[in-house]
């Protein structure tokens, strides 16, 4: 197997050891250096300007208008880290904990605690740079709890964190673009990677508005590129997120790690016809205020407000007493599609489960306001008006954006809410330095599958990226780099780059030269179809083994008959969207493989086949304590390698949060 | 809710790039349902023109739910169409009727250049940010993130102005094609939080003169910019950019 670059030692020691050990590159060597970085969301936007602001020259890159698009800029609810400000019981090992029992098990202790490590140096960063959190009367910084979790760890903008976020990465970013260290190139899609004696050197991008296929060198390459969730298509991503860069590595050598781990988020706005092009969430903060309920009667077409309370089944705190509605995503997702299976859904398709503030609304924040405002008995109107205010506050922007799509007042009746496909664990396989197997070669972010394990907890993919970008990288980079000082720029008209660029333009003509009759559009449908009904929230070995033959007959298909209108050498998104689609095809069989292969449940992996009497995941460490590294062999093949996971500090049991 | 589905009728611009001239087409589309939104009724659109053997409409989208600033259509003469407070990809069909015509232009102004069809070229909004949008705070250099206490009254109105999205919207309204909104929005974000303080005058400088370099208009206050912005970003802010403005200059020593 390939060697996670784990270093002996104590597990609290270990990034501190190895930040003391590491090669380090001097400022005017760093001038010498290039790094293109594609991306510019969380991960590609903060890793930018902190090797800019060392002096590395770099090259960003995203398909977007602009950088400050990146669909970081989407994320919600918040950002964890362990800074223990609300004094109730917050540590780097408490935050290292959760996140190994939330992601299952199935995480390197040695990633996460790093990432516990450097959480808190986020959020110092990111006030620096102004990003405007919320904060209390006193003027401190305010928090929130998120799921899988006890403690208030969350530090949050409204429901605006990520866009707040990236915002500032974004204008860090700029400010070396400004001064020359960064060269931004945007509406450019990376379309191969171009290796030369094993090493990563550069890619091959196409510049989207006019077509061209441009050469850049790099002396190694960030693939920043984010998660793969549009593999089902429908989904919480962002229209254009895709798995091009991360499955071009992939083809390159690159090997993908646990594709099969995808987090299906519970509160999400119901689809409500075919029309439907995408998903919105509802942030998992809403879960602080909101109570998750279905009727007690099965097809119970009342109306919300007109079934009394001992009448409605609060299914996770009746479940899940000690967690309630803040147990895992995982959990929750499982829970709500039992209880819409079994006939309790509500809504006009019967796949929705109620989420409701009303009791918060009065009893929590509507009762705090009366008090501070000095009012003794305050009646229900009063009560009302008074937590309306806050929880507009807090969530404000979810609740505008709610009513726009559905057209109901989430403040008078309780929101519809579905699971939906959200975030991807897996990716690209990383060691502890962020560097594929691919020497030079690196993924951050939501694209490596390196720090969640089998379910990632809230609020911590926000702080994964922005570790991997402003507090890793730097230093991970230096110990490659410093070998590469006397490496000169390769020109690119190196025979590797000519190779790659014809391949990538003999591919575009191929697409292009099919003038079949179906549009890019219904067969990415059908893919996300064949993968939500038997790779999405539940999976069973026989519908895995139908879906591999369904996908494979889908992409003869797809190169048979596919129509995309238009000229290469213009501005082509259907051309751009066919690309994705075709990479999307390759990747939903890899992970219909591997939920094939790995025979038990565990975090988002649910197999029917493996669960406790009364429906809880159930792992199989003594078979699958492992990260799956697929190693892609040729068309319809993978070969299989095991990182085995070694638990040394934290002993693995069934998690429980009842 | 109740709905409904509606037979329309499409007015759109086409242009093929930036070197020629472009001119509206009119389109048919059938059965649109009002639960679906703006953005999804052009993708009905253009499946429907796409098996016809014709070329779709080119417009920019990313997020869908109003946050990412790329959608930009200008819909029966307003930026994001008829509901206040909203994004094109949240404006929703329940807006309009069956038999409607619908007229869609891209964004108009000299400093946002026509790429293709609907899409335009808003990297000028990029570099004035470049010209200054920013605190300089090297990663690692920075203090606990509760060592300076901010008023949460300003800390408030920080992000309020911070909630722009960089559409464009106000620039399109705006008859001069000003993108004071914009910067102003920007200005005063960092100009309210302590650690804006040190770059104050520098940046509210520096970032009004790319904005006149870039070719946009000057702001005469017709207050069309707020009227259209989705994200309801206040005019205030342009009071705060003057008077920022005004004192840097009387005080800088670079003047
Ligand atoms: C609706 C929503 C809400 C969320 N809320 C939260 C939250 O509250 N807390 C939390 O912790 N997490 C949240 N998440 C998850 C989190 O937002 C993402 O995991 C994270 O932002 C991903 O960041 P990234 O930098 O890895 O990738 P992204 O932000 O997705 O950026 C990808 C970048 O890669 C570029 N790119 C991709 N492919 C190419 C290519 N081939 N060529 C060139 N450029 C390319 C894109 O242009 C973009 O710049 C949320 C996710 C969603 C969908
Ligand atoms: S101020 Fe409003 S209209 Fe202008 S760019 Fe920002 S969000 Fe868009
Ligand atoms: S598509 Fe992102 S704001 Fe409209």
């Amino acid at each position: 197997m390939f060697d996670s670059k784990i270093r002996a030692g104590k597990l609290e020691e270990k990034w501190v050891d190895y930040k003391g050990h590491c090669k380090l590159v001097n400022p005017a060597n760093k001038r010498k250096l290039e790094i293109i970085i594609v991306g510019t969301g969380l991960a590609g936007a903060s890793a930018a300007a902190a090797l800019a602001e060392q002096g590395y020259k770099v090259k960003a890159f995203c398909f977007q208008d602009s950088p400050r698009r990146a669909h970081s800029i989407a994320a919600q609810g918040g950002i964890n880290a362990a800074k223990n400000y609300q004094n109730d019981g917050d540590s780097v090992f408490r935050l290292f904990y959760d996140t190994i029992k939330g992601g299952d098990y199935r995480a390197r202790e040695a990633n996460v605690h790093r990432l516990a490590e450097v959480s808190a140096n986020i959020i110092d960063q990111c006030v620096a740079q102004g990003v405007p959190f919320a904060r209390e009367y006193g003027g401190l910084l305010n928090n929130r709890s998120f799921g899988g979790t006890q403690v208030k760890r969350t530090f949050y903008a409204a429901g605006q964190t990520g866009q707040q976020l990236l915002i500032g990465a974004y204008q860090a970013m700029e400010r070396q673009v400004a001064l020359g260290n960064v060269t931004m190139y945007n509406r450019h899609e990376m379309l191969e990677v171009v290796l030369i004696d094993g090493k990563a050197r550069g890619i091959i991008a196409r510049d989207l508005v006019s077509g061209k296929l441009e050469r850049h060198f790099g002396h190694a390459v960030l693939l920043c590129t984010g998660g793969y969730g549009n593999v089902f298509y429908l989904s919480t991503n962002a229209m254009g997120s895709n798995v091009t860069a991360a499955w071009k590595a992939h083809r390159k050598g690159a090997l993908f790690a646990n594709p099969c781990f995808t987090q299906i988020h519970p509160t999400c706005i119901p689809v409500t016809g075919d029309h439907q092009s995408k998903l919105t969430l509802m942030s998992e903060s809403l879960r602080n205020d909101g109570r998750i309920w279905v009727p007690k009667k099965q097809n119970d077409t009342r109306k919300a407000n007109d079934i009394p309370e001992e009448e409605r089944d609060y299914f996770l705190e009746r479940r899940y007493p000690a967690f309630g509605n803040l147990v895992p995503r995982d959990v929750a997702s499982r829970a709500a599609k039992e209880r819409c299976d079994a006939g309790y859904g509500v809504g006009t398709t019967k796949q929705a489960v109620y989420l409701d503030f009303r009791y918060n609304l009065i009893n929590k924040y509507g009762r705090a306001e009366a008090s501070k405002k000095g009012i003794h008995n305050p009646d229900e109107a009063t009560l009302v008006a008074f937590g309306k205010e806050v929880v507009k506050e807090e969530y404000g922007n979810l609740f505008d954006m709610y009513e726009k799509i559905t057209g109901e007042n989430p403040y008078e009746v309780p929101m519809r809410i579905y699971p939906a496909v959200h975030y991807t664990m897996g990716g690209l396989w990383v060691d502890y330095e962020l560097m594929t197997n691919v020497p030079g070669l690196y993924s951050l972010g939501e694209a490596n599958f390196s720090d969640h394990g089998a379910n990632r907890l809230g609020a911590s993919a926000l702080m994964q990226g922005l570790a991997d970008g402003y507090f890793v990288i730097p230093y991970t980079i230096g110990n490659y780099l410093a070998d590469e000082i006397a490496t000169k720029p390769i020109p690119t008209s190196h025979e590797a780059f000519e190779a790659a660029e014809r391949n990538v333009s003999d591919r575009i003509s191929t697409l292009m030269n099919i003038r079949g009759k179906q549009t890019v559009e219904s067969f990415h449908k059908r893919l996300g179809k064949i993968m939500w009904e038997k790779c999405g929230m539940a999976r069973n070995a026989q519908g895995l083994q139908e879906a591999v033959k369904e996908i494979q007959a889908l992409k003869k298909e797809f190169w048979n008959d596919v129509r995309i209108p238009g000229d290469i050498n213009e501005m082509n998104p259907e051309l751009d969207k066919a690309g994705r689609v075709a990479d999307f095809i390759e990747l939903g069989e890899l992970m219909c493989i591997d939920a094939m292969e790995r025979n038990e449940s565990c975090g988002g992996h649910f197999r029917e086949e493996y669960q406790t009497p009364d429906g809880e995941a159930l792992r199989q460490d003594d078979q699958y304590m492992y990260v799956a590294a697929w190693e892609m062999k040729g068309e319809h093949q993978w070969q299989l390698h095991k990182e085995e996971l070694k638990y040394e500090v934290i002993k693995p049991t069934q998690r429980n949060y009842k | 809710m109740e709905h409904y589905t509606m037979n329309l009728t499409l007015k759109v611009w086409k242009q093929k790039n930036a070197n020629t001239a472009g001119s509206f087409e009119t389109y048919q589309v059938k059965d649109i349902s009002s639960e679906m939104s703006f953005l999804e009724m052009f993708d009905v659109l253009n499946e429907q023109l796409i098996r016809e053997g014709k070329e779709p409409i080119a417009f920019d989208h990313d997020c869908r739910e109003g946050i990412c600033g790329m959608c930009s259509m200008y819909i029966n003469g307003r930026p994001h169409g008829p509901w206040h407070g909203t994004t094109t990809c949240q404006l929703h069909m329940r807006a309009f009727k069956d038999g409607d015509t619908i007229v869609v232009e891209p964004w108009r102004a000299n400093a946002f250049p026509v790429v293709k069809d609907l899409v335009v070229d808003r990297t000028s909004f990029d570099r004035i940010i470049q010209a200054g949008g920013y605190i300089s705070a090297n990663t690692g250099s920075a203090v606990d993130g509760n060592a300076i206490p901010i008023d949460k009254n300003k800390a408030d109105k920080a992000f309020a102005a911070a909630a722009c999205i960089g559409c464009g919207a106000c620039v399109a309204a705006c008859k001069n094609s000003s993108a004071m909104l914009f910067v102003s929005a920007k200005v005063s974000h960092l100009a309210l939080l302590p650690q804006g303080e040190v770059e104050r005058k520098s940046r509210v400088l520096n970032m009004v003169s790319q904005m006149d370099k870039e070719g946009f208009g000057s702001c005469t206050f017709t207050q069309a910019c707020e009227a259209v912005c989705p994200k309801e970003i206040s005019v205030s802010n342009i009071s705060r950019l003057n008077g920022e403005y005004i004192i840097a200059g009387l005080t800088s020593e670079n003047s």
